[in-house]
């Protein structure tokens, strides 16, 4: 698979799930069928014989991410989760849980990896109607051999870490199918698990409770660092969801890849036909789309190198850093252009923080709203306020449209200047022997001036 | 043409004496512990004054259903006793107990296995049919043979027709289970025979309890065959009855047939009703919650509990709202 060519070097401390050219055909001669798929046949060519389901699915799933697989219906992707936790078994290939191999292995065995290791989540939710919530929320514990009074209270915990606090003692069937989902949700989360399967767990949902149950899906993955191995045939749940995503077609992976990989490189067609009608804005973040930022000086250079990087790149502004890129604000040609005249060497006076400044990981559905406000690029930083890059608006626009950047177009890219060159250029070389004279720390940059005559 | 017979009748009959010969004393076994159980229920039903065994009925009937049907209880048990029917009536439902029991003894683990089982299934589904619609009469034959008359060939045939539906809606009732919840009893590590404890059974309940009724009703539609190889009861006297041509006899104790199992039914029926009213009290409640707003103080004694968990409801979903 793409993203892993070489599964033996990785740590195992890492995996969580190994899966292993898995495949399953439903049939009566399988063996037949096996070779035949081996050999590269593909789904049609075999349906004389019965269904191939799965057909070579490889890949590792990494402790503490969200793995989506993706794929339309019947393209075997519930097969392919069911036999994760053996409820299906493989007609070929091995799955490993957490270092432990759980197929071809005695029932029993097979049972106490489901007990400790991995959990699930349902479509249509799968409780057990004549229990409480709250007995259903132990279930796993109770199977588990956890004592009534424990299990009874970490229940209620779970319960209520999913907001459902208070609504124990009530049967399943008193609860709305997003609450009910959030039940079989506590359930699997109860278990305490290292794994949960999740299949199609949101599809049963109505659209606005399904975003909620996203969104709290990605909070408690964070907050309990679980792997999650996530079934949907919505790929924009996919790309919000999946830290990876695998995407099936005809029992196939046929990509396996981040939100980002499928959507600007799609491996074939079929996925660029699916990635078509995704929600762009909602997938990249600022850090996929944004833009090396040229027009960087950092504060000690002074007023007159910021000057001369801006004629240099004919724009208007430049990100002022400070020690360890530490973005300090923007400054305006104007005002470094006055600052120079005077004959003034500190940029600080001049630095403003007027200008729009973005999270690294914000979607560009975010980022819209300061690009309304301010024409400036919008500055990128990470969680330390380090200026990672820029995004101008016609970068917003064109990752929408998938249209490609040229970054080279600087005219298109940065705020236009607003002096024009020959003015900047005569004032730096009018200042330039003052500047000299005063026998400064910096003689450096005043040797580099040239008249461009 | 006609030269040409099949001996089925022959060998039916060789087989039944290889049986008497081989199994004879095993016969014997089943006949004594199938007579020692109707003695027992027997003696447990008309030892006491009729009163007594009324009374027990009305109670069972006012706590499984309500006081109406403790009403027709009641009079329905007085009229058999007003013709003078209750010691044969008492003999009967004593035959139909044991039969009953141990048919759905037999009845229920079999529909487990059908259920489980494909193959079971396959094998087993000819065989009810057989049971079912091969004229009740011609199990009697055998039945008379291998445990001489009186009342267990009566039992024994009784439990052969009537087992049928039994286990028909047991592996019905399992199979119809949703199988996403067994799914889940799977995927969270619960072994097979857990699974059929805690969550196939259960559900499957409503229709075993169906399975239930539907074998004690085919076994009162029994009582008058076994009453021809002297099981007694109301089968006897309505046989008797049929031998005098007394009009008389026969209406009095067919009117005794049909009482009690109007009686049996709805008790039975009852007994599976039992988890289903609790579904129906929860959708009530369900239902007042969803219209909080819509619940005048008026609607009588159900609106209080109803109105509870309506104010709990809109708490946590304004919260899980934010």
């Amino acid at each position: 698979m793409p993203d892993n060519p070489n599964p033996g070097q990785q740590l195992p401390e890492t995996t969580a799930l190994e899966v292993r050219h898995l495949t399953k055909f439903f049939g009566r001669r399988p063996r037949e069928a096996l070779e035949r798929l081996t050999q590269g046949a593909g789904r049609d060519e075999v349906a004389s014989l019965g269904t191939a389901a799965v057909i070579d699915a490889d890949f590792d799933v990494r402790r503490g991410e969200i793995f989506v697989v993706m794929g339309l219906s019947g393209s075997g992707k519930s097969t392919l989760i069911r036999m994760l936790n053996g409820l299906v078994e493989p007609t070929d290939g091995t799955v490993t849980v957490m270092g432990e191999q759980i197929t071809d292995v005695a029932p029993k065995r097979l049972r106490a990896v489901r007990r400790r290791r991995v959990s699930m989540v349902f479509q249509h939710f799968a409780l057990l109607p004549h229990r409480t919530v709250r007995e259903n929320a132990a279930y796993g514990l109770e199977i588990q051999g956890v004592p009534l009074a424990e299990r009874r209270a970490r229940a209620d915990r779970i319960l209520d870490r999913v907001g459902l606090g208070g609504w124990g003692d009530k049967m399943p069937a008193e609860l709305s199918g997003g609450m009910q989902q959030r039940v079989g949700l506590a359930r699997a989360l109860a278990s305490d698990t290292d794994i949960l399967l999740m299949d199609e767990a949101f599809s049963a949902l109505d659209p606005l409770i399904r975003r909620e149950m996203q969104e709290q899906l990605v909070e408690l993955q964070q907050e309990l660092g679980k792997t999650i191995v996530f079934i949907t045939h919505d790929l924009n749940e996919a790309m919000f969801l999946g830290d990876r995503i695998a995407v099936m077609r005809d029992g196939r992976i046929v990509q396996l890849g981040t939100a980002e990989e499928i959507l600007t490189d799609p491996a074939d067609d079929y996925v660029a036909q699916f990635v078509q009608d995704v929600d762009r804005a909602r997938v990249l973040t600022a850090g996929n789309v944004m833009e090396a930022p040229r027009a960087v000086v950092t504060a000690s250079a002074g007023p007159r190198a910021a000057l001369r990087s801006m004629r240099d790149l004919q724009t208007s502004m430049v990100f002022v850093v400070g020690n360890g890129r530490r973005l300090l604000g923007v400054a305006h040609d104007r005002d470094v252009l006055r600052l120079v005249q005077r004959g003034e060497r500190d940029l600080a006076g001049v630095i403003s923080d007027d200008h729009p400044v973005v999270g690294v990981d914000e979607h560009l559905s975010e980022l819209f709203g300061s690009a309304v406000e301010s024409q400036l690029p919008l500055a990128v930083v990470d969680d330390q306020g380090r200026l990672l890059g820029a995004v101008p608006r016609v970068t917003l626009l064109a990752a929408l449209g998938n249209v490609p950047t040229d970054t080279a177009e600087q005219a298109i890219i940065a705020t236009p200047a607003t002096i024009p060159v020959d003015v900047i250029t005569a004032t730096l070389h009018r200042t330039a022997a003052a500047e000299a004279a005063a026998a400064d720390a910096t003689p450096a940059p005043a040797a580099g001036e040239r008249s461009p005559a | 043409m006609n030269d040409f017979r099949l001996p089925l009748g022959e060998l039916a009959e060789s087989v039944i004496e290889v049986v008497t010969d081989v199994f004879g004393g095993f016969f014997a076994v089943v006949r004594a512990i199938f007579a020692g159980l109707y003695d027992a229920v027997d003696l447990l039903l008309s030892a006491p004054p009729f009163g007594v065994i009324i009374a027990v009925f009305a109670a069972l009937a006012f706590f499984l259903r309500g006081w109406k049907l403790a009403v027709g209880t009641v009079l329905g048990l007085l009229v058999i006793v007003g013709v003078d029917q209750w010691e044969n009536a008492m003999d009967t439902l004593a035959l139909v107990l044991v039969a009953s029991a141990i048919a759905i003894a037999v009845a229920v683990p079999i529909g487990i296995l059908a259920a489980r089982s494909d193959t079971a299934s396959k094998i087993i589904r000819p065989i009810l049919d057989f049971m079912q619609t091969m004229p009740a009469f011609v199990y009697l034959i055998p039945a008379l043979i291998l445990f001489r008359v009186g009342v267990v060939p009566g039992i024994v045939a009784t439990i052969v027709f009537a087992m049928a539906p039994g286990v028909r809606l047991t592996e019905l009732g399992i199979r119809g289970v949703d199988k996403e919840v067994v799914e889940a009893g799977h995927a969270f590590g619960s072994s097979p025979s857990r699974i059929l404890r805690q969550i196939q059974l259960p559900l499957a309940m409503p229709s075993i309890m169906a399975g239930v009724n539907q074998v004690i009703m085919l076994s009162l539609s029994m009582v008058v065959i076994a009453g021809m190889v002297g099981a007694g009861g109301l089968g006897g006297q309505v046989v008797q009855s049929l031998t005098r041509i007394d009009v008389g006899l026969g209406f009095e104790a067919g009117l005794s047939v049909v009482i009690l199992a109007i009686i049996l039914d709805r008790l039975t029926g009852a007994l599976g009703g039992l988890r289903g009213r609790r579904a129906k009290r929860v959708r009530r409640a369900d239902a007042a919650g969803r219209a909080p707003q819509q619940t005048p103080p008026a609607t009588g004694p159900t609106s209080g509990p109803a109105a509870a968990p309506a104010a709990n409801e809109a708490g946590p979903v304004a919260s899980v709202a934010q």
